[in-house]
């Protein structure tokens, strides 16, 4: 029974992938849309990101100088842990779950709501190509602004190693520059992009999954919003794994 | 002319419509009635290829819709407009941005040309000066004609409404009807529309057919309406306790 449901959803998911990315009937509609959206998700989310970001730095930065505390291990390292666990790991992965959650649930309810309204009804009988037009500038201006989320997470994040770790005296603002500029492997960059991609496009495409084909009334599109945050979150964690092997080994 | 052909309709165990075989002509205002339940939505949603059917056929003239691929299906789209019971309009556009939405979407007009069209559209339904106004801020009659005024903008052949009266109070609803029969009548569209408004079969029904239980149970116009004996057709039209006294009144009478 799982395994046919797994296999249902997984179909059905493939053929809107295939639908979402026929050619746009205009272009420029499209274009507008995908413009719209990066505003929703890269302006609307850049806030919270932020915060979220100065947290998870600060908090690596206390934490490590704590299990460092009296081994051998240079101080400046908390620098360079702050700085890679934050590129490789914590910015592209915290970044995509919140935004499974902000984006993710908004895009779900969004889609959600006017497929229970009919204005997918209504946009088919145009003949507008309704998993195109919703679903595609989502995906692509998601591609767009969610990678460059991230890069400005992660730089926030060491900002907020530095904030929680020089002015409170755990290191010298020396210390934490050098620990910052240590064994620097521009190769956990790309790394922190290929996962930032993969997730955005887990996100936005899962979440539009659930929207779409929402039925029934306010309780299912509770539902779908819930899932949409779910599944996308699972989905990440293991396209994390899977990426972190595939990338490392 | 939309014609459909033997349509059988199943949703798993249930069989909502069983062999429906009827017409829908051209500068007429087609009318598929029936209670709740009856499978009027289902079928109106089948005739636009919004639900595929079980088994059965639908031609738009002479062309058969379910053997078309996506491409030909969509140019037929682009001759349908269709009237939402809830009117389905954008929340985040404006009036104009809804009406406009077809026009931006399918046509290389320039914007003062989809501007005029527009506003003529809007001026066809007696709206004036609401476009910048969000569909939030609208009645619901005015949310309809608004409808009526996008399904009408690219010029359709085929024009669909599904219960376009509903939440109306008793008069806009007339005004609503008289539109949709005069916009048929001067375009030449092949309406339909489904209802269970009896003003509206007495109004604007030229073509009727009444569904009961999945089956067609009565056709005819709306002259026709009440000389019939057919007794489901009763049924429907004194379905109130307050009918069925003027009906006895009148027959003592």
């Amino acid at each position: 029974m799982f395994l046919k449901n797994f296999l249902f959803h997984l179909g059905r998911y493939v053929i809107m992938m295939r639908t979402a990315f026929y050619r746009p009937e205009r272009v420029s509609m499209y274009y507008k849309e995908t413009m719209r959206q990066m505003n929703d998700i890269g302006i609307g989310s850049l806030l919270i990101v932020a915060l979220i970001s100065i947290f998870i730095g600060a908090v690596t930065a206390v934490q490590f100088s704590y299990q460092l505390d009296g081994t051998l291990v240079p101080t400046y390292y908390i620098g360079y842990i702050v700085r890679d666990s934050t590129i490789i790991e914590l910015a592209p992965t915290i970044t995509c779950l919140v935004l499974a959650g902000k984006v993710g649930s908004n895009m779900a309810a969004e889609i959600g709501g006017m497929r229970q309204k009919e204005h997918i009804d209504a946009m088919e009988i145009m003949g507008v190509n309704t998993a195109g037009y919703l679903i595609m500038p989502k995906v692509v201006a998601a591609l767009f602004v969610i990678p460059m989320l991230v890069a400005i997470a992660a730089f926030i994040s060491i900002m907020g190693g530095y904030v929680a770790a020089v002015p409170t005296g755990l290191m010298s603002n020396a210390e934490f520059v050098q620990g910052v500029r240590s064994f620097f492997v521009p190769y956990n960059v790309t790394m922190m992009f290929v996962k930032a991609v993969v997730f955005a496009v887990l996100l936005t495409s899962v979440s539009c999954y659930q929207g779409y084909y929402v039925e029934g009334g306010s309780i299912e599109l509770g539902k779908a919003s819930t899932n949409a945050v779910v599944f996308s979150d699972i989905l990440i964690l293991l396209a994390d794994y899977v990426i972190a092997v595939l990338l490392t080994g | 002319m939309i014609r459909a052909i033997d349509i059988f309709k199943s949703f798993g165990e249930q069989d909502v419509l069983k062999g429906i075989t009827t017409e829908f002509y051209p500068a007429q205002t087609n009318l598929i009635i029936g209670r709740s339940g009856a499978g009027k939505t289902v079928l109106l949603k089948l005739l636009v290829g919004l639900l595929a059917p079980t088994s059965g056929k639908v031609f738009y003239d002479d062309v058969d819709f379910f053997a078309l691929n996506k491409r030909q299906v969509r140019a037929i789209r682009m001759k349908v407009g269709m009237l939402f019971q809830a009117s389905a309009l954008f929340d985040s556009m404006t009036v104009e941005q809804n009406v406009r939405f077809p026009l931006d979407m399918f046509t290389n007009m320039t914007r003062k040309e989809k501007l005029d069209r527009v506003n003529y559209c809007l001026e066809r339904v007696n709206l004036h000066e609401v476009n910048d106004k969000f569909p939030s801020e609208l009645s619901g009659g005015m949310q309809k004609r608004v409808g009526i005024a996008r399904a009408i903008v690219l010029k359709p052949k085929y024009l669909f409404c599904d219960e376009p009266n509903s939440g109306l109070d008793p008069k806009t609803a007339i005004l609503i009807d008289e539109l949709i029969r005069s916009i048929t009548m001067e375009n030449n569209i092949t309406t339909v529309v489904n209802t269970h408004d009896m003003n509206s079969v007495m109004g604007i029904g030229d073509n009727v057919i009444l569904l009961y239980n999945g089956e067609i149970a009565w056709r005819g116009d709306r002259d026709q309406v009440m000389e019939s004996d057919n007794e489901v057709l009763q049924n429907f039209i004194f379905a109130s306790p307050f009918l069925q006294q003027l009906r006895d009144s009148a027959i003592k009478k």
